[in-house]
C-alpha cells in the first residue's frame, strides 16, 4: 500500500523534471570552460595532437599509399610517438574522469547542494544538467581537435578531404564523445557514491586502469575456464575465438579500439576469426565502403551509448535516494 | 487556505530504529517569527528538511503555504526560502554570479534578475562587494549573502537553520536586525537556534524541542508560566525580621512563592508585576525597604529548568 502511494505520488509529481535544466547546464558549462583544470587538459591534448599529427604528416609526405590521407593523419604512428588514435584512447578517459569526478561530492562538501536543492528544481535537472555539461564540454574539446587535425591536413597536404573520409572521421568523433561519456558517467557515479573527491577520482582511475591494463590478462585467464574443455572440431576452435573476443569486448577500451580500426582503416574487413570459405571472392586489400564499415561496428557504437546511459541511470537512482543533510 | 502558513501534523521521521522526529505538531501563522529551540540532535534540522520536502517524512502531513511539499515540491520551494545552517557558495564566482545562478534556477525572467539581485544585495549591505569572489568573504558576509540568496525569490516564508551560529555578538545583532526588517515586510519566519537570548529578541513564539518532540510551545511569557510556574521574579533588599517579612510577602495574592535568600535579600515569584504590593507588605511588616527589582524570565532560565526536569523525569 505504501509502495503504491509512493508510486502515485512520484508519477503524479508536479511540473517538469527538466525545470532549471538549462540554468544548471549553462553554469556547469561555464565552470568547465573557464576552470584551470580545463586549461591544463587543453594544453595536454593540444600538444599530443600536434605532435602525433606532425609525425604522421612527415610520414605521409615522404610517400606511401595516396588513399585516405586524412584518416592516416589519425592512425599513423612513428617511433617514439604513438598515433593520434592511440593517444586519444589513453587521454579521453583521463579527461572525462577529470571533468566529472567531483561533480556531486564537491557540491556536497561546499554545502551548496542543500541550497541548490531548496530551489524549485528537481534533482533530475541538477544531475542531468551536470552530465550534459560534461558531455558538451568533451564534445567541444574533441571537435576542436578534430577540426585542428583537418585544418593542418588541408594546409600541409594540399588536397581536400573526400566525403568518405569526412564521414568516417565524423563517425569516429561521435564514437570518441560517447567513449568519453562512459568514463564521465562512471566518474559521476563515483562522485555520488563517495563523499571525498579524491576517493572518487582514485576509484574511477582504478576502473580505467583495470580495463586498460589488466582486463586482457583477466580475459585470458577466463577463456580456459569458460570455454570448451576439449578442442576437437573447428566448431570448438571458433567458439573459443568468439568467447575470447566477447570477453575482451566487455572492456570499453577494446570497443573503442575496434571502432577506431574499422572506421579509420577502411581496408580492415573483419575483427574476429575469418574462415577461408568466407574469403571466397573477396577483394583482399581493397577498402570497404563506409556503409559496410558502419554495419561492422554498429553493435560497438550502440554498446558505448548504452553503457553510458546505464551508468548515468545507476548514478541517477543513487542520487535520488541520497540523504542530502550534512 | 487556512490561517496558518505552515502546518505539520504528526510529523515523524525514523532512521532505522532511531526516532529523529516523533509525532510533531506545529502551526505557524502568517507574519509570525517562530523560534525552534533545542539541543543539538533534537531533530530540528530533520524537521526543517521535512517541511521543505528535502527529506521524506516517515509519517504525518505537512502543509506549507497550502501546498504539500512531498507532492508539490516546486510550488513550495518557489515560495519558501531556506537558509541551511552552514550556507555554502561557489567560491570562484562573485556574489552577484552566485545570486544570479539562484535566480535562474527559480526561473525568474532575465530582465527581472538584475533588479532582484541588486535589491537583495542592497538589503544585506553587500552592494560594494558584489563583484568580489565569494572565496574572499568573511563569515558574516557569507551569512548575509545567504540571506540575500533567500530573498532573491521574494519568499513568503523563510526557514533558517541556526542563522547566527558562528557570528560574533556584533554581527549576530546586526543579523537579527535584518530578520526584524523582514518581519516588518510581513514575511513569516521559522528559525532554529540554540542561542536563546537571540531567539528571545526576535521571536513572537518559540517551540521547545526535545528528543524529536515538541515539548512546549508558546510565547516566552507563556513558557515561563508553564515551566517556572511564574513569569515574574521580584528581588527585594530589606532590613528587618526575616521570617516576618517573608511571611508577609507570601501572603500577597498571586504570589507563588516567597523566600529569604540570605542576608537582607528576599525573592518573590509572582504571576504579575507585584512590585508595589511587595513594597507595601515589607513596610507594613516593619521592614526597611532598600531596593526592589523585577526581572523578567529569560528564555535561558526556562530552557535550563525544562531540560533539568526532563532529565530528572527520564532518570
Amino acid at each position: 500500500m505504501r509502495l503504491l502511494e509512493r508510486f502515485t505520488s512520484t508519477s503524479g509529481r508536479e511540473g517538469s523534471p527538466w525545470t532549471g535544466l538549462s540554468a544548471v547546464f549553462l553554469k556547469e558549462m561555464a565552470d568547465h570552460l573557464t576552470g584551470a583544470r580545463m586549461r591544463i587538459l587543453e594544453i595536454l591534448i593540444l600538444v599530443t595532437a600536434l605532435g602525433s599529427v606532425y609525425t604522421a604528416l612527415n610520414d605521409i609526405v615522404s610517400g606511401g599509399s595516396q588513399e585516405f590521407l586524412y584518416l592516416r593523419l589519425f592512425t599513423t604512428a612513428q617511433e617514439p610517438l604513438p598515433s593520434l588514435v592511440g593517444f586519444l584512447g589513453f587521454l579521453v578517459p583521463l579527461i572525462a574522469i577529470a571533468l566529472a569526478f567531483d561533480a556531486v561530492n564537491s557540491e556536497f562538501n561546499r554545502r551548496t547542494l542543500s541550497r541548490i536543492l531548496a530551489q524549485p528544481v528537481y534533482r533530475d535537472a541538477f544531475l542531468f544538467g551536470k552530465f550534459l555539461a560534461c558531455l558538451a564540454t568533451l564534445a567541444v574539446v574533441f571537435s576542436a581537435i578534430w577540426l585542428l587535425v583537418f585544418g593542418i591536413g588541408i594546409l600541409r597536404l594540399g588536397v581536400p578531404p573526400t566525403a568518405e573520409e569526412t564521414g568516417r572521421a565524423l563517425m569516429f568523433l561521435f564514437a570518441t564523445i560517447f567513449y568519453a561519456g562512459i568514463w564521465a558517467a562512471l566518474a559521476l557515479l563515483f562522485s555520488i557514491v563517495f563523499r571525498s573527491p579524491a576517493t572518487a577520482a582514485l576509484a574511477s582511475l582504478a576502473v580505467w586502469l583495470f580495463f586498460t591494463a589488466f582486463w586482457d590478462i583477466v580475459a585470458g585467464l577466463l577463456v580456459p575456464v569458460l570455454g570448451p574443455k576439449q578442442i576437437l572440431t573447428i566448431g570448438d576452435m571458433l567458439a573459443l575465438g568468439e568467447l575470447e573476443l566477447a570477453l575482451a569486448r566487455i572492456s570499453p577500451t577494446t570497443l573503442y579500439g575496434e571502432i577506431a580500426v574499422i572506421l579509420l582503416q577502411p581496408v580492415v574487413r573483419s575483427l574476429g576469426l575469418v574462415l577461408p570459405i568466407q574469403l571466397d571472392r573477396a577483394l583482399l586489400g581493397s577498402p570497404l565502403p563506409l556503409g559496410q564499415s558502419l554495419i561492422m561496428i554498429w553493435p560497438h557504437l550502440t554498446g558505448l551509448v548504452a553503457v553510458t546511459i546505464l551508468l548515468f541511470a545507476l548514478g541517477y537512482v543513487l542520487f535520488q535516494r541520497q540523504e542530502i543533510r550534512a | 487556505m487556512s490561517e496558518f502558513v505552515l502546518e505539520a501534523n504528526n510529523l515523524t521521521k525514523r532512521y532505522g530504529n532511531f526516532l529523529a522526529v516523533d509525532h510533531l505538531n506545529l502551526a505557524i501563522r502568517e507574519g509570525e517569527v517562530f523560534g525552534l529551540l533545542g539541543p543539538n540532535g533534537a531533530g530540528k534540522t530533520t524537521t526543517i528538511l521535512m517541511l521543505l520536502g528535502l527529506t521524506e517524512p516517515t509519517e504525518g502531513q505537512v502543509r506549507v503555504l497550502g501546498f504539500d511539499p512531498a507532492r508539490q515540491p516546486l510550488s513550495v520551494k518557489a515560495r519558501t526560502g531556506y537558509m541551511p545552517d552552514q550556507v555554502g557558495f561557489y567560491d570562484d564566482l562573485t556574489a552577484r554570479e552566485n545570486l544570479t545562478y539562484i535566480a535562474r534556477l527559480n526561473g525568474i525572467p532575465y530582465r527581472e534578475i538584475e533588479r532582484r539581485v541588486d535589491a537583495a544585495l542592497e538589503r544585506v549591505k553587500l552592494t560594494e562587494v558584489a563583484h568580489q569572489r565569494v572565496g574572499t568573504f568573511s563569515r558574516g558576509m557569507r551569512q548575509r549573502l545567504g540571506l540575500a540568496d533567500v530573498l532573491i525569490k521574494e519568499p513568503r516564508l523563510i526557514i533558517m537553520d541556526e542563522p547566527t551560529q558562528g557570528l560574533d555578538p556584533e554581527l549576530a545583532r546586526e543579523f537579527l536586525g535584518l530578520i526584524r526588517g523582514l518581519k516588518e515586510d510581513g514575511i513569516t519566519i521559522l528559525l532554529s537556534s540554540h542561542l536563546l537570548h537571540q531567539v528571545q529578541a526576535v521571536c513572537d513564539r518559540v517551540g521547545l524541542f526535545n528528543r524529536g518532540r515538541m515539548a512546549l510551545q508558546g510565547t516566552v511569557a507563556e513558557l515561563a508560566r508553564q515551566v517556572l510556574g511564574g513569569a515574574y521574579r521580584i528581588q527585594i533588599q530589606a532590613d528587618g525580621p526575616a521570617e516576618k517579612l517573608s511571611d508577609a510577602l507570601q501572603r500577597i495574592p498571586q504570589v507563588i512563592q516567597a523566600h529569604h535568600a540570605g542576608a537582607n535579600r528576599f525573592e518573590v515569584e509572582a504571576r504579575d508585576d507585584l512590585r508595589a504590593e511587595a513594597a507595601e507588605a515589607v513596610v507594613k511588616a516593619g521592614g526597611r525597604l532598600l531596593s526592589l527589582n523585577v526581572e523578567q524570565q529569560s528564555l535561558d532560565e526556562i530552557y535550563a529548568r525544562y531540560f533539568e526536569e526532563a532529565k530528572h523525569a527520564a532518570a
